[in-house]
């Protein structure tokens, strides 16, 4: 009875030291506060859906500090990237996130309370490089899965890219922007980004229906 | 006959070909054409029809008809799986039919996936990718949209063998051909919308997430770890620049590691 005691003090112990120890939260837990907060905020406020400022402030304030916009941008941009000087890198993140923010308001807009299933986490303790597992469960379809990329830095785990079905967005868009590159340089891409942004945004994002 | 044809067809296809641009896309320019003309069709009846089909039909109803096709489609879904060696998965799709059919009335109801048995995503293309065919190149198919030449042989045998296609009498079963497309439409109205923002160029960006799609469908979402992306991660070693205005927390931080 008191090993059992004990061991149970011990283990106790342990899991306080180790939450003392770990400052910052695990990834699929950080993963899964974010969306359930978003999810829950989305499902109180009923005018949000139709309100675009309103879900870009909220994916402002609540999503982005966990992204790695730069290197999103570094990533989607290839071998590119290396050829952009500091002022191009930095208008080229800026143009990107704002593209991505509303793609992502799009979507959340989209979203209509299914199911999601957070899957635990595959990855040794001392992994800085991981992939967090969301599932939305649907009925008559199969699951689509989100697969957040994400990377371990001072400030805390990042993403750095986001796969739905199997689609990297990053990827997606490296042709894109490779191709643009190719025909129109750096600042060419940096215009033509701004320009689909101006677009959208004119359009007052896309039309409800 | 059927054969001289498709000679021609890709004799013609060849004469498309266009000489720098994406080695997975040959021929480009042809792509291009069906792509405008399906988005032609797309726009003046397609959208439309779904959109309205949307907007009138009650969600109850549309999932229902959702459920109805899905679960006849369960039946070959499971076949695929057999054909890949994956026993349980076909099992578990047969399964899923069994019940849909009987308890969930016709499958209008998805009894099995609130049993826990999950739909698969399977067909003769992912069959063949299985297998060990290539893409082949990427193609355009008039209506149906985004191919490629394993997957045009795919769907000619999904076609083929697609129980609708049995329905009769005729009539009936061309009301459940149209029904099913307007419903799978319907379902893809927010995705279209989304690629229509987030798209510089749609057809490129379409056609990149359809190849990324079909490779993670026919790994089962689990493809080999040669992924471009985490190759190129190398690259983000010398990044260091100052981080943009509004995501000042932000830093991106050297990286020593990276294989």
């Amino acid at each position: 009875m008191r090993t059992i005691a004990k061991a149970a003090l011990c283990l106790f112990a342990a899991l306080l030291l180790g939450s003392a120890q770990g400052e910052e939260l695990a990834p699929d837990v950080l993963v899964k506060n974010v969306t359930l907060e978003v999810v829950e905020l989305i499902a109180k406020d009923k005018e949000i859906r139709g309100n675009r400022n309103k879900l870009i402030q909220l994916i402002d304030e609540k999503v982005l500090p966990h992204f790695n916009f730069t290197g999103m941008t570094a990533l989607a941009m290839g071998q590119s990237w290396n050829k952009a000087n500091a002022e191009q890198k930095k208008r080229l993140t800026e143009e990107f996130k704002t593209l991505l923010v509303r793609t992502y308001a799009s979507a959340l807009a989209a979203y209509s309370e299914q199911k999601l299933e957070f899957r635990p986490l595959r990855a040794k303790p001392t992994d800085t490089d991981v992939t967090v597992n969301v599932r939305v469960l649907q009925s008559g379809a199969q699951p689509v899965p989100i697969d957040y990329s994400m990377e371990k830095t001072a400030a805390g785990w990042k993403v750095y890219d986001v796969m739905v079905g199997g689609v990297s967005l990053v990827a997606n868009y490296r042709t894109e922007f490779n191709n643009t590159v190719r025909e129109s340089g750096i600042d060419g891409l940096i215009k033509s980004l701004s320009a689909k942004n101006r677009t959208v945004e004119a359009a007052g994002g896309a039309p409800q229906k | 006959m059927r054969v001289l044809g498709s000679a021609v067809l890709l004799a013609v296809l060849a004469a498309c070909a266009t000489a720098d641009g994406d080695p997975r896309d040959p021929f480009e320019g042809f792509n291009r054409g069906v792509y405008k003309f399906n988005e032609t069709v797309d726009e003046a009846i397609a959208k439309p029809v779904a959109t309205a089909y949307r907007d009138l039909v009650h969600e109850e109803i549309r999932s229902r008809v959702r459920n109805f096709f899905s679960n006849i489609g369960d039946l070959f879904i499971g076949v695929n799986d057999l054909l890949q060696g994956k026993l349980q998965d076909g099992v578990e799709d047969w399964a899923r039919f069994a019940f849909n059919s009987t308890f969930g009335l016709l499958g209008i109801h998805d009894v099995a996936s609130d049993m826990g048995i999950e739909k698969h995503n399977e067909d003769f293309g992912q069959t063949l990718g299985r297998w060990g065919v290539g893409d082949g190149p990427y193609l355009v198919l008039p209506i149906l949209g985004s191919s490629t030449l394993r997957d045009s042989v795919g769907t000619a045998a999904d076609l083929y063998t697609d129980p609708v296609g049995d329905f009769r009498p005729i009539r009936l079963r061309n009301s459940a051909v149209a029904l099913r497309l307007v419903g799978v439409r319907a379902d893809l109205l927010d995705a279209s919308r989304i690629l229509e923002e987030a798209a510089l160029d749609k057809y490129v960006f379409q056609r990149d997430a359809y190849l990324q799609r079909r490779r993670s469908l026919i790994y089962d979402g689990q493809p080999p770890r040669e992924e471009r992306i985490r190759e190129d991660r190398s690259l983000r070693t010398p990044v260091n620049v100052e981080p943009a205005a509004g995501v000042n927390n932000l830093r991106v931080v050297q990286h020593a590691h990276d294989r």
